[in-house]
């Protein structure tokens, strides 16, 4: 039998993720990234680095993109949190079509991050030039596609005005 | 030739979009009931003997289930059987920064990482040598009880002596290229759930299930068929995930000893310590030409800094001399290598595996002959071109092989002879060429079974599963498979179901490295797939009243040639057969020929089929800064066949960037044993910014032996792009830096010499001893004497 650790710092916690409110208890060290991930089970967003490094855990806090390995759950409270689960609808979002269209993905790790990243550009700028676009996902890393073929998804879904 | 429905069309992998919706389980996402957390406590030190592992206060704390410690897994395994030299946890000594010495299973992440903190580790420092120079000095502290050569070869394939004796002029060089990681955006992960019955199953982040289960067996003692290992899929692998890393093992052992699963994710300064990555390598060649430009004889030197362990080293360091061959006609080759062990994280197979280093060597020193001989990269290059169904001097068979037509496709799209030695100062374009294996021929382990294998089902409902050992590390091997299948049997890929890298359920696969699974898993599911259309069509032809090997798969449906209203659809012909036959499955298997050569280390370059690239760079460099930007890479590349060209693009525009991440930036920089950045912030990769344009040239040679022609596309366009940058740097400004990455310093150096007069070259300037041991002479294969 494990005896229980001890109870250290943990805090409620209130959270609207992708629509629908969530309270949890979690130790107040947790990071947003490992609230979303071991309490609310929204593996969807990812873990790279965990120092801000990597951008494979980027989410939007009320529609910008944030680092949710950088950011305590209870600086978010009353925000809205968008997560790569919050994307689809009964069919793939725009952005995720164009991703499987045009080949940008390879292992896929990286994608939920690139995703927001570039929805948070869409949403800002519905017609972002390559600049804008490179800018965007200038803080994200990819090992795997040489980043063009996301490139050119992002271009492609603004071409077909994302929703 | 015959129109493919599906083989050929560009389309969407059939696990897309799971991967966007993020639906798709890495290892580490997923979590079952009673899980207990892993974490490892490693060395401070670079080198030291342990003297006392106290985990008393760490047993103490509350939360805490289980610690192991060495003498715990007295087993020592390795990836390789000659390199039996890694221990889960070391008992008595480490051997780098970063080596495991305790491992703790506890309720939660936090409570894990506390009791690491109370474990005390007792060290007595011994003397730790990070170079290769300093490892073989006499006297130098032994890693390994054999000592710090690990492995010498020396192999003479003809007369090498004489070739040069017949050469007009003869030019040597020496280069370094610098040790890489393969980075990987997911952090290696695993859970395992041992169950009191005696059965234990594994979710790894692993390229090599198989080989896995294996040393899982060997290292708890348990017998194979009790073990199950399932290969999540991978979110990135490049080699890094192919060796058995610790803390699979300890998470393993741990759930053994606690009866409860157990997770263990790697934080990202310890994938930098996990590491197999690229091999820094000194290499030294010396090359033999007639006056017009025909190679008499090559001589390569490879030394190769191999870190701490043994891991796939061995056949690194044949690998380092063994492709060297591949791209052109070379009648004499003397090839020595070695691997030394150093201090410092193991090193191991990267993408295109111990073959950039040489060839980076080998298509810098070309161009320095050339322009020495007078005559233009292209044309030296072309006198001297592999020629298709050849073998060269060290007995590599080849086969179909597109490279002249790869060297045309990419000068002509780059315009190349147009702008070379043309563009103004401080822009340049540099050429370079390659081959590589599509799967290596002999497994790590010797024995004759089938290297893949595949299994296919099928029901009256129509539905068709596909099982194959093979794990999809996101270059897409899921996708090929399911294609290869629905192609056969007239279907589309999404309607081909796929259970992939399970060793419960799928049959034996090697795994997912050397460039293996297109050729390998492609050809085991043809062959599947045609005998499972055998069987349906015979259920089908007694339906039809006629002839099965008349009857067309195409379009969802079974028909008459000639008439394609007299049919069944699919799932009617799955019905019918089953009807005749009962459960519908059929299995496949692929053996690659025995192709090895006479020799000792003659299993290392074999391969079914080799790929060929070919490749354009185009920099522009900074002058007062020493930057280069890539501007432009144009990539042929001798793919066989593209079985999904939208596939294909994207594996050659991944290893353009990888390259330009290895010729411009990636570095494993230590000091004192301390890695000195191990963080995606300190380790540059390239970013959106620094990747350049790419123009992809597929060439199509149709193989006789790949899956509908098809050969490698994963790696080999990497070894290209290398040298062809640093080409086209010398070509830009003048200036040789005979070393990767080329960084900014490096650089400024070089054109400082060059202001000043100077022989306008950074680099290497002395080689290490070159003690390679007796040489073993090789005869040449027939038609070479």
């Amino acid at each position: 039998m494990v005896e229980a650790p001890a109870l250290r710092d943990v805090q409620p916690l209130t959270l609207r993720v992708n629509g629908a409110t969530f309270r949890v208890v979690a130790p107040a060290s947790r990071t947003l990234l490992e609230v979303l991930r071991e309490d609310l089970g929204l593996t969807g967003t990812k873990h790279g680095c965990e120092l801000g490094e990597c951008g494979a855990c980027t989410v939007l806090i009320d529609g910008e993109p944030a680092l949710a390995c950088l950011v305590l759950p209870v600086q978010v409270q009353e925000r809205e949190i968008t997560t790569v689960e919050g994307l689809a609808g009964a069919a793939l979002h725009p952005l995720q079509q164009a991703f499987v269209d045009h080949g940008a993905l390879q292992c896929g790790y990286c994608t939920p991050g690139m995703l927001l990243a570039a929805k948070a550009l869409l949403d800002r700028r519905p017609r972002p030039t390559r600049e804008e676009i490179a800018e965007a996902l200038s803080g994200n890393l990819c090992r795997c596609t040489g980043y063009l073929r996301i490139i050119q998804a992002v271009a492609a879904a603004a071409e077909g005005g994302h929703a | 030739m015959r129109e493919f429905a599906v083989i050929g069309r560009p389309r969407p992998r059939p696990d897309a979009a799971a991967r966007v919706t993020g639906r798709t389980r890495y290892a580490g996402d997923l979590t079952l009931p009673g899980q207990l957390w892993c974490r490892l406590v490693r060395s401070p030190l670079p080198h030291a003997r342990l003297t006392r592992v106290d985990t008393a206060s760490a047993r103490a704390l509350p939360g805490v289930a289980a610690i192991l410690t060495g003498r715990d897994l007295p087993t020592r395994y390795g990836i390789l059987p000659v390199s039996q030299d890694e221990e889960v946890l070391c008992s008595e000594k480490v051997r780098y920064v970063g080596d495991p010495v305790a491992a703790v299973a506890a309720v939660d992440e936090e409570t894990a990482a506390r009791a690491v903190a109370l474990i005390q580790v007792e060290y007595v420092p011994l003397p730790a040598v990070f170079s290769i120079e300093d490892a073989l000095r006499p006297g130098a502290e032994p890693i390994h009880p054999s000592g710090n050569l690990q492995r010498a070869v020396a192999l003479e394939f003809g007369d090498v002596a004489a070739g040069f004796q017949a050469a007009a002029f003869v030019r040597e060089d020496l280069f370094f290229y610098d040790g890489s990681t393969h980075l990987p955006l997911e952090e290696h992960a695993v859970l395992a759930s041992y169950a009191p019955e005696g059965t234990l199953t594994v979710w790894s982040s692993t390229q090599t299930p198989h080989y896995l289960h294996r040393i899982l067996s060997r290292v708890l003692q348990m017998p194979a068929d009790r073990i199950r290992v399932i290969a999540a899929p991978a979110g990135g692998g490049f080699g890094g995930k192919s060796d058995i890393l610790n803390h699979e093992l300890a998470a393993a052992a741990l759930s053994r000893v606690t009866g409860r699963p157990v997770k263990c994710v790697l934080s990202r300064e310890e994938v930098f310590y996990a590491h197999r990555g690229r091999h820094p390598t000194v290499l030294w060649v010396r090359s033999g030409w007639t006056a017009d430009g025909l190679i008499t004889a090559l001589h390569l030197r490879t030394w190769l800094d191999g870190g701490a362990y043994g891991s796939y080293g061995v056949a690194t360091t044949y690998y380092s001399g063994a492709l060297t061959p591949l791209t052109y006609r070379i009648p004499h080759y003397r090839f020595e290598g070695m691997r030394v062990f150093t201090n410092k994280p193991a090193c191991g197979p990267k993408r295109g595996h111990g073959t950039p280093q040489p060839r980076f060597a080998l298509e810098c020193h070309m161009d320095k002959v050339a322009e020495e001989l007078g005559l233009d990269p292209v044309d030296l290059r072309r006198r001297n071109l592999v020629a298709p169904f050849s073998t060269t001097v060290n007995w590599l068979r080849v086969t179909s092989c597109g490279l002249d037509r790869c060297v045309d496709e990419v000068v002509s799209a780059s315009s190349f002879l147009q702008k070379h030695r043309r563009l103004p100062r401080g822009r340049g374009v540099g050429l370079a060429l390659s081959g590589y294996l599509s799967g290596a021929g002999l497994p790590v382990y010797w024995n004759d079974l089938p290297h893949s294998q595949v299994r296919l089902a099928a029901d009256r409902s129509g539905r068709v599963v596909l099982f194959s050992g093979a794990a999809d590390i996101g270059q897409g091997s899921d996708a090929v498979l399911v294609s290869t299948a629905a192609e056969v049997l007239g279907l589309q890929p999404e309607e081909i179901h796929l259970v992939a890298g399970d060793t419960a359920l799928t049959p034996v696969d090697l795994g997912s490295y050397s460039s293996r699974v297109t050729f390998m898993a492609g050809n085991a599911t043809l062959q599947a797939a045609q005998r499972l259309r055998a069987l349906v069509a015979r259920g089908a032809a007694t339906r039809l009243e006629a002839a099965a090997e008349d009857l067309v798969f195409a379009g969802g449906r079974v028909f008459v040639r000639g008439s394609p209203d007299r049919g069944l659809s699919w799932p009617e012909a799955c019905a019918a057969a089953e009807a005749a036959c009962g459960p519908l499955s059929a299995s496949g298997a692929y053996t690659p020929p025995r192709l090895a050569g006479p020799y000792r280390g003659s299993g290392v370059g074999p391969s079914p089929a080799y790929s060929f690239s070919a490749c354009v760079a185009q920099v522009a460099v900074d002058e007062a800064t020493g930057e280069v930007r890539v501007e432009k890479v144009w990539l042929a590349h001798d793919i066989g066949r593209a079985l999904n060209p939208l596939l294909v693009r994207g594996q050659v525009e991944g290893s353009v960037y990888m390259a330009v991440g290895e010729a411009l930036l990636e570095r494993q920089d230590y000091r004192g044993g301390a890695h000195c950045g191990p963080s995606m912030l300190d380790y540059k990769s390239p970013t959106v910014y620094e990747m350049p344009e790419v123009e992809t040239l597929l060439v199509e040679s149709v193989d006789p032996e790949g899956p509908f022609g098809a050969k490698e596309c994963g790696q080999g366009p990497l070894l290209p792009v290398v040298p062809a940058i640093a080409n086209a740097i010398y070509d830009a400004v003048g200036v040789r830096v005979d070393e990767v990455p080329v960084t900014p310093d490096m650089l400024l150096r070089a054109l400082d010499r060059q202001r000043r007069g100077l022989d306008a070259r950074v680099g290497p300037t002395v080689a290490p001893p070159a003690s390679f041991g007796p040489l073993t002479r090789v005869p040449r294969p027939e038609g070479w004497a």
